[in-house]
């Protein structure tokens, strides 16, 4: 029994201690993991279920009524369907503008490095800076825009960020001028990536450049697509520091995303209660968003 | 490669004219006012050390690099300036091209999809290609799941499919082992045979030349050597650089005066002896000291020096000869080889004028 006893122990304690070598090698990252990521959900999780504590008013339990209120909010829904809209208009135009830009910096013309330098500007200037040129842009009556369609058309003054049908669909602008560049850099790379052979064995079987575009260079880039547009969308529910600038969410919510809307709830109004409550319905949004992307789109990417 | 009793192959080939094409890069002449001419339904190969502007021919006849001076006709027609598509030939690549998101069938098939082939047409052809060669049990795959030779087979099928009159083919047995090269050799020339297209063959493998080629075409820092057939370009280079590329080990060239004591005519020349031409004979005309051996089983190479200049010969395995021993060689007249002193070409009336004096 002693001689089985001992072969069949000793494994054991290495494999003990390689369990605890593991660990430790994790520990460093799982701390940062748990102290930012998990635990601030778990914990918003559990608030989304209290009241929000006042003075000398603790929290208190409330089950589901927060999320009673959150269906019954107007504002909410509206932001939701702002967020949608949003979403809608910046993420297929910056991908598309991405790879129409990658296409046309791709190919061998003259002073490249200037343009692909001038495309990916918008990405490394501060989203602060960005966003108070665009303030200037939209200005009414003495702002860039104005000035031009007031001279060549004749157009009244419009204000584009103070009026509701267009504050939206003026941050959606500056949004897309600002990503699709940095798409770009992506597709870029994509490009890059293809031999060029594939596309000459293409061009020699007769295939025309929208030919060597859609069955080749854009399945091709596949996993690039996957990677930028879940990324986009997590942007699209990330945006708030354009709208602090340009619009504050108004007028009249017509430009506030949800984000922004948490954003106002907790530490403006300090309904922090609520403010999880609305937190917990970002995260579900993001999560099945980004669990379905790669159910969807895994049957359709090809990777090497 | 198997073949059913009703295939029928109505492809044929075209011939490809070269008139003086010129490819100029920054200055350099990547290829130099090169004339060939290639007849319909021959296996020509473009072989030449790397460098050498035997791709960047290849890829000018396809249209895939523009043509700087000069023109190129397939079929007697101009095709120039011509986008590659319109030429009426195929290509197989160095390293395949093949797509890799593609199955195979697809990607056999995709340049009858361009073209809108319709589906029953370009399913018939599809199956006979593959039966063609093997591919039937893989049309299915991606080219990731595919050995090294399959990929190969794979590019060929989609060369050959729509039976154009001209493949071109880009050292497409490089990435190959060398027992499946040796196959693929013999299965390309069957089918080129088979098939009757034109096909125009780069490699930098004179071996692979000689055994494939009806006519070889040696090229040289952008410039023609020689075009023949890869017989005549064995007995008779027209050039040092030409004896020198093909044959294993290479032919010796040596200094006219390393032969003064037949012809002192020879003196301002070059003359080229193959290392097989060589014998030991007793009262041979070339004095040599053998400095070393390498035994090979079957036979063996030696190294010789007469007069300062290094040579090498073949001698059957059995024969004893001691590294230090100084020996005298023969040679058959018809194998001496001379090369103008001045433009480097071959001297026929030199070499029998040496041949007269060795009989007489």
């Amino acid at each position: 029994m002693t001689a089985t006893d001992t072969t069949a122990r000793a494994p054991l304690s290495i494999r003990g201690r390689e369990w605890i070598h593991a660990w430790l090698l994790l520990l460093p990252a799982l701390v940062f993991l748990f102290a930012f990521t998990h635990i601030p959900a778990i914990a918003t999780f559990w608030h989304s279920f209290f009241s929000t504590p006042r003075g000398r008013r603790p929290a208190r339990f409330l089950g589901l009524d927060n999320y009673e209120r959150m269906i019954a909010d107007p504002v909410f829904w509206k932001v939701m369907g702002n967020n949608l809209w949003f979403a809608l208009g910046t993420i297929p135009v910056s991908i598309a503008l991405a790879i129409v830009m990658a296409l046309w910096v791709n190919d061998r013309l003259a002073g490249r490095g200037f343009v692909r330098m001038a495309y990916f500007t918008p990405t490394v200037l501060p989203l602060i800076a960005v966003a108070n040129i665009w303030l200037f842009f939209y200005t009414p009556g003495f702002g860039l825009i104005d000035q031009v369609t007031g001279s060549l058309f004749g157009w009244p003054h419009t204000n584009w960020l103070g009026d509701p049908a267009t504050a939206l669909n003026a941050v959606i602008v500056v949004t897309v001028w600002k990503e699709a560049g940095f798409f770009m850099i992506f597709y870029l790379a994509a490009l890059q990536a293809i031999p060029p052979s594939l596309v000459e064995a293409a061009k020699i079987e007769g295939a025309g450049k929208w030919t060597i575009f859609r069955r080749i260079t854009f399945p091709l880039m596949m996993p690039t697509t996957l990677f930028v547009s879940i990324n986009a969308v997590i942007n699209s529910f990330r945006l708030v520091d354009h709208i602090f600038i340009l619009t504050d969410g108004g007028p009249d919510n017509a430009s506030s995303l949800l984000l922004f809307y948490i954003y106002e709830t907790a530490f403006e109004y300090w309904e922090t209660g609520y403010g999880a409550t609305l937190t917990v319905a970002l995260l579900v949004i993001l999560c099945a968003l980004a669990i379905g992307q790669f159910f969807l789109f895994d049957r359709k990417v090809h990777y090497k | 490669m198997s073949s059913s009793a009703n295939d029928t192959w109505t492809g044929s080939g075209q011939d490809i004219r070269l008139e003086a094409v010129s490819k100029i890069w920054g200055g350099h002449r990547a290829v130099d006012n090169l004339s060939i001419d290639i007849p319909a339904g021959t296996f020509t190969v473009l072989l030449g050390p790397s460098g050498c502007g035997k791709s960047t021919t290849l890829r000018m006849i396809a249209g895939l690099e523009s043509v700087d001076q000069g023109r190129i006709l397939i079929g007697g027609r101009d095709i120039t300036h011509l986008p590659a598509a319109e030429r009426g030939l195929s290509m197989v690549f160095q390293s395949y091209a093949l797509f890799p998101h593609l199955s195979v069938a697809e990607n056999i098939v995709f340049g009858l999809k361009v073209r809108r082939v319709g589906r029953t047409e370009r399913d018939e052809k599809l199956a006979r290609v593959a039966g063609l060669l093997g591919l039937s049990e893989l049309l299915e795959r991606k080219p990731g799941q595919l050995s090294g030779g399959q990929q190969q087979r794979v590019a060929l099928g989609r060369a050959i499919i729509a039976e154009r009159p001209v493949c071109l083919m880009d050292e497409p047995l490089s990435n190959l082992d060398a027992k499946l090269r040796h196959e693929m050799r013999v299965e390309i020339r069957a089918l080129q045979k088979k098939l009757g297209f034109t096909m125009v063959y780069v490699t930098h493998d004179q071996v692979e030349a000689i055994t494939m080629a009806d006519q070889v075409v040696l090229l040289n820092a952008g410039h023609l050597e020689q075009a023949a057939d890869p017989r005549e370009l064995y007995r008779r280079p027209a050039t040092p650089f030409a004896a020198r590329f093909i044959g294993v080990p290479p032919m010796n060239v040596l200094p006219g005066a390393a032969l003064a004591d037949i012809d002192p005519g020879l003196s301002p020349h070059s003359v080229g002896l193959r290392p097989e031409a060589l014998v030991p004979t007793d009262n041979g005309p070339l004095k040599a000291r053998v400095t070393s051996l390498e035994y090979l089983g079957a036979d063996m190479l030696i190294d010789c020096e007469t007069a300062g200049a290094g040579f090498t010969m073949r001698l059957p395995g059995d024969r004893e000869v001691a590294p230090g021993s100084e020996i005298r060689l023969g040679f058959a007249a018809q194998d001496l080889h001379v090369f103008d002193g001045q433009s480097g070409r071959r001297r026929d009336d030199l070499a029998e004028e040496t041949g007269r004096r060795m009989a007489g």
